[in-house]
């Protein structure tokens, strides 16, 4: 889990977004990764070849664990899109499947 | 020029990349400085306008430095885009009139690609965290030091619960001096740096003495032993849980410890971000010293592809102060090969330069040897993931060598090792080294992955949006 450093917590969160429809806040300047760390939320997506559950691990771009659904488009880098008011954040389960 | 073609393009924007990009134009060059991230500053000046941590005492002098960089690109009227990822660089397949060899640039801005020309690009890509393939790494709760620092500088974020950090090298010890200095929790650092590395380093110890980080690195090493718990000669790690972090194992003079933990900082040093200049078609060669591959430049940054320099860590690590000298270098060169400066200017302007290249690299070979990562932590045993998309064991890739499988190029179609959304970034050190080991030959001979553009995810929406050329139609239509 991460928290905020006292003053910056002091100075609230000015972004509301939602996680897999429920509501939750941000900074403006986080990352979509950092803002669901921020949130208690450390896994973002179950793997396509296992199943297993994954979380943010680089931060910077490299390592597209932090793959997530933004506003209705899948595998997005979560820590490369910086959280905007109103967002709708979805964690990722698996394989993608085909809606026909 | 239009609104697409450049004399100069400078990918990253980390200390490399600002000074390259302000030295070029501060030459008389057009230049454009191409950068994935929304502010300028690379990783280690992440967020360094706009960071939550405003008090100056925790991320440190060295951090606050970056913001001096960010003037002389301003004044040097070189373009910045921001939020620009690049996904290719290229050779164009028809030169300008009179001949003139271009370069282009695939680019994705603000949700579309676009095609940059230039006569010359310098890569300024940086460096990314050398893998640290434990059991249990890719468990959520599990993040590298660089991963924690990032959070610190861009969102004032610590760990709140019980927290361990492993590993070896300098940015283990800074991220921990930070976070004493932020009041954040650090409940043990677990150092893995080899006892016998130290044998090794003595000899080098006389460059360390004049290096300018010895003070500053001494002193925050002292304070970190004195106000954390600092467990050492760890020599086995594990992370435990059930779909998320428990429990951090370590072994210690041959015996096995348990911390209950939350969050698990790895690190064990830097290497070269190499895809693009790989992609692009630059030799690199091993580094058995740094245990890494790098691309292969003269002393001004050139590779084997003409008109591609590349500069700072991206081209062997030595460190953000002498990243910015060789960004200096790489575009004064770059003056130099467009006619804008003679030899003889481009060799005077670079005498100071090199001078401050050399102060910056004082030790480097002393904190190269002291702090190379033992062999397990390099060449894990057979149970650990090593291709984290593709969820690939070590184990797997022995058994592929064993099955005539000779390099990483060859673990993709044995595994689909190295082919996940990632492309080797987080695996192609390990698959090299495993696949080394297993043969009982050196990486040099085994290899690396051949990366092919575009080296970043980019919509096929995107890729047909380009604006085509009428090469570009034929090649399509007449078949």
């Amino acid at each position: 889990m991460f928290r905020r450093l006292p003053e910056i917590a002091a100075a609230g969160d000015a972004i509301g977004f939602t996680i897999d429809g429920r509501p939750a806040s941000a900074r403006a300047g986080d990352s979509v990764a950092a803002a669901l760390l921020a949130n208690g939320v450390t896994a973002c997506r179950k793997t396509p070849v296992s199943g297993a559950a994954r979380g943010p691990y680089c931060m910077m771009g490299v390592c597209f664990d932090c793959l997530v659904t933004i506003d209705g488009v899948g595998n997005r880098q979560g820590c490369q899109v910086r959280v905007a008011d109103g967002m709708a954040v979805e964690t990722q389960d698996g394989k993608r499947e085909v809606e026909l | 020029m239009s609104g697409f073609d450049f004399d100069i393009a400078v990918v990253g924007a980390g200390p490399a990349g600002l000074a390259a990009a302000a030295r070029a134009a501060a030459g008389g060059a057009s230049v454009v400085l191409l950068d994935e991230q929304a502010e300028p500053g690379g990783q280690i000046y992440r967020a360094v306008t706009e960071t939550p941590v405003r008090d100056r005492r925790i991320l440190g002098p060295d951090y606050w430095h970056g913001a001096e960089l960010l003037g002389p690109l301003r004044d040097s009227g070189a373009a910045h885009w921001p939020g620009s990822t690049v996904w290719s660089v290229a050779r164009a397949r028809e030169d300008a009139a009179g001949g003139r060899r271009r370069i282009q640039i695939g680019l994705s801005r603000d949700g579309s690609a676009s095609l940059l020309t230039v006569r010359h690009v310098i890569l300024a890509t940086g460096a990314l965290e050398r893998p640290f393939p434990i059991p249990g790494w890719t468990l959520p709760g599990v993040l590298g030091a660089g991963a924690a620092q990032v959070l610190l500088k861009t969102s004032g974020l610590v760990p709140s619960g019980a927290t361990v950090m492993a590993g070896s090298g300098p940015l283990l010890w800074l991220l921990a001096w930070q976070y004493l200095q932020a009041g954040a929790r650090i409940d043990a650092i677990l150092d893995t740096t080899p006892r016998e590395n130290w044998r090794a380093a003595l000899p080098l110890l006389p460059g360390f003495l004049r290096s300018p980080y010895l003070g500053k690195g001494m002193k925050l090493l002292l304070e970190v032993r004195r106000k954390a718990t600092v467990i050492g000669n760890v020599t086995a790690l594990r992370a435990e849980g059930d779909g998320v972090l428990r429990t951090v194992v370590y072994t210690r003079n041959g015996s096995e410890h348990r911390l209950p933990a939350e969050t698990l900082l790895l690190h064990q040093g830097v290497l070269p971000n190499l895809n693009l200049a790989n992609a692009t078609g630059c030799a690199q060669r091993w580094d058995e010293v740094q245990r890494c591959w790098r691309p292969t430049t003269d002393d001004w940054g050139a590779t084997s592809v003409e008109g591609v320099s590349l500069a700072g860590d991206g081209a062997g690590i030595g460190g953000a102060r002498a990243a910015e000298e060789a960004g200096r270098l790489a575009a004064l060169d770059a003056l130099h090969r467009l006619g804008r400066l003679d030899r003889a200017g481009r060799d005077r302007a670079a005498e100071p330069v090199r001078a401050a290249l050399d102060r910056a690299l004082a030790g480097r070979a002393f904190l190269d040897t002291l702090y190379r990562p033992a062999e397990p932590f390099r060449v894990p045993a057979d149970d650990t993931i090593v291709c984290r998309c593709e969820e690939i064991t070590a184990g797997a890739v022995r058994e592929a060598v064993r099955l005539g499988c000779s390099g990483p190029n060859q673990a993709k179609s044995f595994l689909r090792c190295g082919m996940g959304p990632c492309q080797g970034r987080l695996c192609g050190p390990t698959v090299t080294e495993v696949i080394a080991a297993e043969r009982g030959v050196s990486p040099a001979e085994v290899g690396y992955y051949r990366l092919r553009p575009p080296v970043k995810p980019i919509t096929l929406a995107e890729l047909a949006a380009l604006p085509k050329g009428e090469a570009d139609l034929d090649a399509v239509l007449k078949h």
